[in-house]
């Protein structure tokens, strides 16, 4: 179970993105959904300690780990997907899942993780992350370095954002797996409804504060109309 | 007799563990060491100065030539001229490389002068290796120069790494390219220290349909300095391209300079040239997958340099 407790973010133009936000999240799979600029997204980074809260404290099945580092949470069991995944010149797919497992891989269950998320691994595994990637086959290859992970706790920051030809429906599928086939809790930032529809639990926040948080059930239908306003051409398109 | 350091230093330049399969010519601290000939390679001697040419009959096709220089005598200085005779329609692999041990107080030094002359239709793999190491105050020196002339429809592709140990190094490289020919060089330099590495290419494009493709990746960390320039003269309808790419840390300074000329109308030359630290995200994605902030930057760099 991942605690917050009167968790705070200012940044460093003193505006405060989050405000006093306290969650208790021991679900399968969370949502976290609510309009842009709402501190999604550093909420996300304060979980992988990517950026530190102004206040307040994170506890992980017990562990305080409020002062750990970036390294340290990561071996503490969470795991981050990237909104925009990071290229690297010279690292190979092979190599970015080699690390994530941290262990070595044999290749076929390298390729194993690539095509869960639809990638052929034949095509794949010895390509560089470097610009000759597109945004939909980077993204794709940053969820399955989280699925190579395993961790505990894992936390995907707009994974549908970028997923080009790559059908909506398999991410969807990749969540279901992974509750199916792990034991650990996924975090999931998104404003998709298709997404909020496989929650156990949505958290919804605007303006730093947590305004909902509860069973898919009773919150998603106080959302509609609000969590889709003004993408649904967006929405349209993914699908 | 090649010593336990010769040994290893054989074994970081030239990856040999054992005597090499086909021609070879092995210098060891200033003298020939062992040598093999084949039906279709020759190696002799020089009479007028130190080195060796090697003459490839033409059509010699998947055969090898290793000639690796160790020196493990410290305060040895040595200039070597090597020429490379490729015969038409070849296609065959040069492997040089050259190690220095030195644990003495006086500098040691390499300049290995290479000329390679490329047949019509010939591809020329040649790769080359520089490695220092050795606690000794002395200095561990190498001044490769290399000439390539590729004849109509040549392809050259050198591979040139110096990773570690070279204190100081200036690299000379020049080509001059007949019709229809290519060249293809992938060079990658690390100096951490003080040390200094200058590396220099010249390619002359004379010919129609002529093209070259230089890539420099490179790594300089603490005090070190390096710099690249590459100078590309496009006098035929040709296309040239050169890249240097380098990764900057500590307190270490970097610097590129291009220099293109074109000649023809049809000629078409690239320069790009980055030079920058490793971005703060990319060591906190790998971060986040669990390892250290150093660890990161390890990876980073050696996938760089790979």
């Amino acid at each position: 179970m991942l605690e917050l407790k009167n968790i705070s973010f200012q940044a460093e133009d003193e505006k405060e993105i989050l405000k006093d936000v306290s969650l208790a999240i021991d679900d399968r799979i969370v949502v976290i959904t609510g309009p842009n600029g709402g501190g999604k997204s550093t909420l996300a980074k304060v979980i992988a300690g990517i950026v530190m809260p102004t206040e307040g404290q994170i506890i992980l099945d017990g562990e305080d780990i409020t002062g750990y580092s970036v390294t340290e949470r990561a071996k503490a069991g969470i795991s981050l997907a990237f909104q925009q995944p990071v290229r690297f010149k010279g690292l190979t797919v092979r190599d970015l899942i080699t690390i994530a497992a941290g262990r070595e891989l044999t290749v076929s269950e390298a390729c194993s993780y690539l095509s869960e998320v639809g990638l052929c691994a034949k095509d794949y595994i010895d390509r560089e992350l470097n610009a000759s990637l597109s945004g939909g086959e980077i993204k794709r290859i940053e969820i399955a370095t989280i699925l190579a992970r395993g961790a505990k706790f894992s936390v995907f920051d707009e994974p549908e954002a970028g997923i080009d030809l790559w059908s909506f429906r398999s991410l969807i599928h990749v969540f279901e797996k992974m509750q199916r086939e792990h034991s650990g809790t996924i975090l999931i930032i998104s404003r998709q409804e298709r997404i909020l529809d496989i929650a156990d639990k949505i958290i919804y926040i605007k303006d730093g504060v947590v305004e909902r948080y509860g069973p898919k059930d009773e919150i998603l239908p106080t959302l509609i109309g609000t969590a889709r306003a003004g993408c649904d051409i967006l929405m349209d398109k993914l699908d | 007799m090649i010593d336990e350091i010769g040994k290893s230093l054989l074994k970081e330049v030239a990856e040999l563990d054992a005597l090499p399969v086909g021609a070879y010519n092995i210098r060891v601290n200033g003298e020939s060491s062992v040598r093999n000939t084949t039906a279709n390679i020759d190696i002799v001697s020089k009479e007028d100065k130190t080195g060796i040419d090697i003459i490839i009959k033409p059509g010699t096709k998947n055969e090898s030539v290793h000639i690796p220089v160790v020196l493990s005598q410290a305060g040895l200085k040595e200039t070597v001229y090597n020429d490379f005779y490729v015969g038409d329609d070849c296609d065959v692999t040069i492997v040089a490389g050259c190690g220095i041990h030195n644990c003495g107080g006086g500098d040691s030094s390499h300049d290995g002068i290479h000329r390679f002359f490329v047949g019509k239709n010939a591809k020329l793999r040649y790769v080359e290796k520089h490695y220092g190491e050795g606690d000794g105050r002395g200095k561990r020196v190498m001044n490769p120069t290399t000439e390539v002339h590729l004849s109509e429809g040549a392809y050259v592709r050198m591979e040139a790494t110096q990773i570690s140990g070279i204190d100081d190094t200036v690299r000379k490289t020049v080509a001059t390219l007949a019709a229809n020919a290519t060249l293809e060089v992938q060079e990658k330099v690390l100096t951490d220290g003080v040390q200094h590495a200058v590396s220099e290419f010249n390619a002359d494009l004379n010919g129609a349909g002529s093209s070259c493709n230089i890539v420099s990746r490179t790594v300089a960390k603490d005090e070190s300095v390096q710099h690249f320039s590459s100078t590309l003269n496009g006098n035929a309808p040709c296309s040239g391209h050169t890249e240097c790419d380098s990764i900057i840390m500590g307190a270490a300074r970097v610097s590129a300079s291009p220099n293109l000329t074109a000649a023809d109308v049809d000629a078409s030359l690239i320069h790009e040239a980055a030079i920058g630290k490793i971005a703060g995200e990319q060591l906190l994605k790998l971060m986040t997958l669990g390892l250290t902030e150093a660890e990161a930057e390890e990876r980073i760099v050696s996938g760089f340099l790979k």
